[in-house]
C-alpha cells in the first residue's frame, strides 16, 4: 500500500497545481509534493515495504503490482532527490503558465515511479508511455526555437521504440503458461531459441533508444539542447535510466540466451558509441551539448558493462545509475544557472567565472571531477568496477572503452578552463547575484556525491538483494 | 428482436412527429426518451422478456454478443444525439426526418448483430444503407453533399449487387441460406461446389469490405465523408461502421474454415492495403475532415484483426475497439463541426483560446492513435493479442505497430497545430454546456483506457 504514495503524491499534487494561478503557490506546492515523495522514499529506505498488489484488468490476467528491490530502490531514490532539486534550483526561472509546466512534470514523476516500480509487465508498458507523454509537451510547449521538429523526431523515436516493445510482450505473454503479465512468469514463458531472440531484438529496440545505444542516439543531443533546462534534467538524470532500468529488469533476465548470443554486437556497438560522442563532445562549443554527448558516453559504459553479464560490472552499474544522475544534474543546474545569468552556453562567451562567482565557479570544478570519475567522487567506485568486469571480459574492448576516460577528462576540462578560468568575459560580467536556491541544492548534490564516493557501503548494501537474484542461481 | 421491433415503430413514430409536432426540441427529446426505451427493450431480452417472441425459423438468432453489441451500439448512438442534436437540426428543414431515419438505420443494426440468414444479412446491409444515401445528401443546396449521396448511392448499390450475387453463389453451394450450413470440406464434395462456395464468401467479402471502407474498396470513403454533412460523417464513420464490422466478423468467423488457408493470404492483403492507404495517405491531408476519413480508413484496418479466427480476444477486442473508437471520433467530429474551416490551420492557437476543448481534442486524438491512459490503447492491444492468439505470424503485427506509429504523425500534426503554434482559431462560438458533454465523452474514454474490463463485465453474466 505504501508504494502506491510514489504514484499518488505526485499525481494528486499535479491535479491541484492545474487549479492553482499565483506562481508563488504554484511553485511551494510543487516542491511540497516533491519532498513528500522524498520523505517517503527515504522512509523506504529506512523501513521494510511489502508489495502492492491489485486486480487490475482480470479478462487480460493483468495485476496491479508494484514492488520495491535493491534496483527500484535506488532508481526511486534518485527519482524522488531529482525533482525537489529540479524544482528548487530552476524556481526563479521565468516560465509562462508555471502551473501546466510543474504539474506536467509530476505527471512525469509519477511515469517514471511507475517504471521503477511495477512488477507486471503491462502495468510496466503502461508508465513506460506514461512518462513520454508529459514530456512531449513539456519540450514543445517551453522548448527552444526549433523545439517542435526536435520533439516530434524524439517522440516518434521513442514511442516507436516502445510499440516493439508491446509487441515483445504480446509474444512472451502468449507462451506464459498461465497466460499473465507477472514478470516471474515471463521468466519461466516458453519460447524456442528463435523465439527468445525476437522477443530479444523487440525489448531491445524499445531500451536502446531510451538509452541510447549508437546509432539510435540521434535524438537525443537535439531534444537535450531543445528541452526547457529543468526537462533536460529529468530527460538525462532519470529517463535514461528507464532504458537501463528496462535492461536489467526485464531483458538479461528474461532472455538470458539469446542476451548472451547477442552481448558483443551490443558492447560493440556500446563502446563505438562511448568513443564516438566522446569525440563528439571535445568539438563541442554549447555547454548543453556537450553534457549531452558526454552523458552518451556514459550511458554507453554502463550498457557495455550489462551485457558482460558478470556480477562485479552490474554491481558497478547498478551504483553508478544513482551516481551518474547525480552528477549530470549537478552539471545541468550550474549549465542553467550559467545560461540564466548570462544569456548564452557557448563557451568562446564564457570565462572567469571564478572570478565573479567562486563558489558556483569550486561547485563546477567538483561535479567535473565527479564527471571524469576521480578517486574520491562516487563515480570512482562504479567506474572502476565497470571497467573491471569489461576488462575479464575482454581486455581489447577494456581498452577502447578506457581511452574514453582520457576523452572525457579532455572535454570536461577543457569546459571548466573555458568557463571557470581566464579573463572575466562580457557575458559574465553581466551575472548578478548568486542563485541562493541553485547553490544551495548543489552543495547538498556534492555532499552526496563525496560521501557515496567515500563511503558507497550502503549503495552496495541497497543493491545486494538485485544481485543475488540476477547471479545466484 | 426487441430491439428491432422497437426500433423499426420508433422510426415511424419520428416520421409523424417531424410532421405533426414543430418543435425541433420536443423531437430531439422524443428521440432521447426512444433511445432509452429501446436501450431498456434490448437490455430486457438479455433478461429474457420479449415484447413479441415467435420462431423465426433460423432467420434470426439471439446470442448474447450481439444483444450486447446492440447496447452498446444504442448507448453511442444516444451520446452522438445527446451531443449533436443541434447541428442536426441546422441541416434541412425538418430535423425529426433524420431521427427517423437513424432508428431505421439502427434498426439495420440489429438485424445485423443476430442474423443467421444470410438473406437477414442482406436486409440488414440495406436497411443500413438506404437512409445513409438519404442522410449523405441532406444538405441539399450543396453540391458536394449532392456528390457524395449520388456517389456513395450508385457505389453502394453496386457492392450490394456484389453481395447478393456472393449470397446466390453460396446457396448453389450448399443448398441454404443458413450460416450454420454444413461446410464442405475440401477432401470430399464435388469440386465445382467447393469453387462455388469459395467464390461466393469471396464476393461477400468484397462486399463486406466496402461497407467497412477497407483498401481496395475503399475509394468511395474520403469523398463521401468530405461531402456529408459533418456530424452525418461523424454517425457514419461510427456507428454505421460497427455495425458492420459486427455483422463481418459473424459471417467470417463462422464461414472462413471454407477458404482454408487462403483465408488468411486474403486478409492480410486486405490489411496492409488498408493500412497503408488510410496511414499513409492521411499523412499527405490539408484538411482535418480528409484525414479523419482516411485515418478512419486505416482504423477499420485495426478492425478487421478480428476476423483473424474465432477467439474471446477476438469478439471482445471488436466490442472495445468499436465503442472506443467510436467515442473518440464523435468527439473529434464534435470539435471539428464548431470550426469555421476543416483545415489544419484553423485550429492554430485553440490550445490558449480554448484550453478545455484543446484538451478535449487531444485526449480523442490520443485514444485514435492508441496511446495508453486512453481506451484507444486496450482496443489496439486487444487487436494485436486476437491476431497472436489466432497465430497470425509476427510479421503482421509489426506492419500493424509501423502503421500505428505513422498514425501518431498526422494525430499529432494536429495536437502541434492547437498548442504548439500561436494564432487565431477560426472557431465558432460554443457555450459551456456543449464542452462539457465533449468532456463527458473524454472522461469515458479516459476510464475504459484504465479499467477496459468495465465493459466485458456484462458480456459473461
Amino acid at each position: 500500500m505504501f508504494l502506491l504514495s510514489f504514484l499518488l503524491i505526485p499525481i494528486i499534487a499535479a491535479i491541484v497545481l492545474l487549479f492553482i494561478k499565483q506562481d508563488d503557490k504554484v511553485q511551494l506546492v510543487a516542491v511540497g509534493a516533491a519532498l513528500l515523495s522524498l520523505f517517503a522514499a527515504i522512509y523506504m529506505l529506512t523501513n521494510a515495504t511489502s508489495a502492492f498488489d491489485a486486480a487490475w484488468l482480470p479478462v487480460l490476467n493483468s495485476r496491479f503490482i508494484l514492488q520495491a528491490d535493491g534496483l527500484s530502490k535506488i532508481l526511486v531514490l534518485l527519482t524522488a532527490i531529482s525533482f525537489p532539486a529540479i524544482f528548487i534550483a530552476t524556481g526563479k526561472n521565468i516560465v509562462a503558465n508555471k502551473n501546466v509546466f510543474l504539474s506536467l512534470m509530476l505527471f512525469t514523476q509519477a511515469g517514471l515511479m511507475g517504471v521503477f516500480l511495477a512488477g507486471d509487465a503491462l502495468l510496466f508498458y503502461f508508465f513506460w508511455e506514461l512518462a513520454l507523454i508529459p514530456v512531449y509537451f513539456l519540450c514543445s510547449i517551453w522548448g527552444g526555437e526549433k523545439r517542435i521538429a526536435v520533439t516530434f523526431k524524439f517522440f516518434i523515436y521513442t514511442f516507436l521504440g516502445s510499440l516493439f516493445m508491446l509487441i515483445g510482450i504480446i509474444l512472451v505473454y502468449s507462451k506464459t503458461a498461465d497466460h499473465n503479465f507477472l514478470i516471474e512468469s515471463f521468466k519461466h514463458a516458453n519460447l524456442t531459441a528463435a523465439q527468445q531472440a525476437i522477443a530479444f531484438a523487440l525489448f531491445f529496440i524499445a531500451f536502446a533508444i531510451k538509452m541510447p545505444i549508437f546509432p539510435l542516439h540521434t535524438w537525443q543531443p537535439d531534444a537535450y539542447e531543445q528541452s526547457p533546462t529543468a526537462v533536460t534534467m529529468v530527460l538525462s538524470a532519470v529517463m535514461v535510466k528507464m532504458g537501463l532500468y528496462g535492461v536489467i529488469r526485464w531483458l538479461l533476465p528474461l532472455f538470458p540466451a539469446a542476451a548472451n548470443s547477442h552481448a558483443i554486437m551490443v558492447i560493440d556497438l556500446s563502446v563505438i558509441g562511448l568513443l564516438y560522442a566522446s569525440f563528439i563532445a571535445i568539438k563541442q562549443d554549447d555547454v548543453k551539448r556537450l553534457i549531452a554527448y558526454s552523458s552518451i558516453a556514459h550511458i554507453g559504459l554502463m550498457s557495455a558493462t550489462l551485457f558482460t553479464n558478470r556480477s562485479i560490472g552490474t554491481q558497478g552499474v547498478l551504483i553508478q545509475l544513482f551516481s551518474h544522475g547525480i552528477n549530470v544534474l549537478g552539471l545541468w543546474i550550474i549549465a542553467d544557472i550559467i545560461e540564466q545569468q548570462t544569456g548564452t552556453r557557448s563557451m568562446k562567451n564564457l570565462g572567469g567565472l571564478a572570478k565573479k562567482q567562486p563558489t558556483l565557479a569550486i561547485l563546477l570544478v567538483a561535479f567535473a571531477f565527479a564527471n571524469i570519475a576521480l578517486p574520491l567522487t562516487n563515480a570512482f567506485v562504479g567506474e572502476f568496477l565497470m571497467f573491471n568486469s569489461l576488462f575479464q571480459y575482454n581486455p581489447w574492448i577494456a581498452a577502447a572503452a578506457g581511452v574514453s576516460v582520457v576523452l572525457a577528462a579532455i572535454y570536461t576540462l577543457n569546459m571548466v578552463q573555458k568557463v571557470a578560468y581566464g579573463t572575466v568575459s562580457e557575458s559574465v560580467n553581466k551575472m548578478s547575484a548568486p542563485n541562493k536556491n541553485a547553490q544551495g541544492v548543489l552543495i547538498v548534490l556534492i555532499v552526496i556525491v563525496f560521501v557515496t564516493g567515500v563511503y558507497p557501503q550502503p549503495l552496495f548494501e541497497l543493491t545486494k538483494d538485485t544481485l543475488q537474484q540476477l547471479f545466484v542461481k | 428482436m426487441n430491439a428491432i421491433i422497437v426500433s423499426a415503430l420508433l422510426g415511424v413514430l419520428l416520421m409523424f412527429c417531424s410532421w405533426g409536432i414543430k418543435s425541433e426540441r420536443l423531437q430531439k427529446n422524443i428521440t432521447l426518451i426512444g433511445f432509452l426505451v429501446l436501450i431498456i427493450a434490448n437490455l430486457a431480452q438479455l433478461n429474457g422478456w420479449y415484447v413479441i417472441d415467435f420462431d423465426t425459423k433460423g432467420m434470426l438468432s439471439f446470442s448474447r454478443f450481439g444483444l450486447y453489441a446492440n447496447t452498446l451500439l444504442f448507448i453511442v448512438t444516444f451520446l452522438y444525439i445527446w451531443i449533436n442534436a443541434e447541428e442536426v437540426d441546422q441541416i434541412g428543414h425538418q430535423s425529426g426526418d433524420f431521427y427517423a431515419l437513424f432508428f431505421f438505420i439502427l434498426c439495420g443494426a440489429s438485424i445485423l448483430t443476430s442474423f443467421d440468414n444470410l438473406l437477414m444479412l442482406f436486409i440488414g446491409i440495406e436497411m443500413l444503407s438506404i437512409p445513409l444515401y438519404i442522410l449523405t445528401g441532406a444538405d441539399k443546396k450543396n453540391l458536394l453533399s449532392n456528390e457524395a449521396s449520388l456517389k456513395y448511392f450508385l457505389m453502394g448499390s453496386f457492392s450490394t449487387g456484389i453481395l447478393l450475387l456472393g449470397i446466390a453463389f453460396i446457396y448453389g453451394a450448399t443448398g441454404s441460406f443458413r450460416l450454420q450450413a454444413p461446410q464442405i470440406v475440401p477432401s470430399q464434395g464435388f469440386a465445382i461446389e467447393q469453387y462455388l462456395l469459395s467464390a461466393g464468401l469471396i464476393l461477400i467479402f468484397a462486399a463486406m469490405n466496402f461497407k467497412v471502407s477497407a483498401a481496395p474498396f475503399h475509394f468511395w470513403t474520403p469523398d463521401v465523408y468530405d461531402g456529408a454533412p459533418t456530424v452525418f460523417t461523424s454517425f457514419m464513420a461510427t456507428i454505421v461502421k460497427s455495425a458492420a464490422f459486427v455483422a463481418f466478423i459473424t459471417v467470417f468467423q463462422s464461414q472462413s474454415k471454407a477458404l482454408g488457408n487462403s483465408w488468411v493470404l486474403l486478409l492480410s492483403f486486405v490489411i496492409v492495403a488498408t493500412l497503408l492507404v488510410g496511414n499513409i495517405t492521411a499523412v499527405f491531408q490539408r484538411s482535418v475532415k480528409r484525414m479523419l476519413a482516411y485515418s478512419s480508413i486505416a482504423q477499420a484496418g485495426f478492425m478487421l484483426f478480428a476476423l483473424y479466427g474465432v477467439s474471446d480476444f477476438a469478439n471482445e477486442g471488436l466490442l472495445l475497439y468499436i465503442v472506443v473508437y467510436s467515442l473518440a471520433t464523435i468527439g473529434i467530429f464534435g470539435v471539428l463541426i464548431k470550426m469555421k474551416e476543416y483545415s489544419f490551420e484553423a485550429f492554430h492557437g485553440l490550445g490558449k483560446s480554448h484550453p478545455l476543448l484543446a484538451f478535449l481534442t487531444t485526449v480523442f486524438l490520443m485514444s485514435l492513435a492508441g496511446i495508453p491512459l486512453t481506451g484507444g490503447f486496450f482496443a489496439k492491444y486487444y487487436m494485436l493479442n486476437a491476431i497472436m492468439a489466432a497465430g497470425a505470424g509476427l510479421w503482421l503485427v509489426i506492419v500493424a505497430i509501423l502503421f500505428a506509429a505513422i498514425s501518431v504523425y498526422y494525430y499529432f500534426k494536429l495536437i502541434q497545430a492547437m498548442y504548439f503554434i500561436p494564432g487565431t482559431p477560426s472557431i465558432k462560438e460554443i457555450d459551456k454546456i456543449y464542452t462539457y458533454k465533449l468532456l463527458a465523452i473524454a472522461v469515458l474514454l479516459l476510464v475504459l483506457g484504465v479499467f477496459p474490463n468495465l465493459l466485458f463485465n456484462y458480456l459473461y453474466f
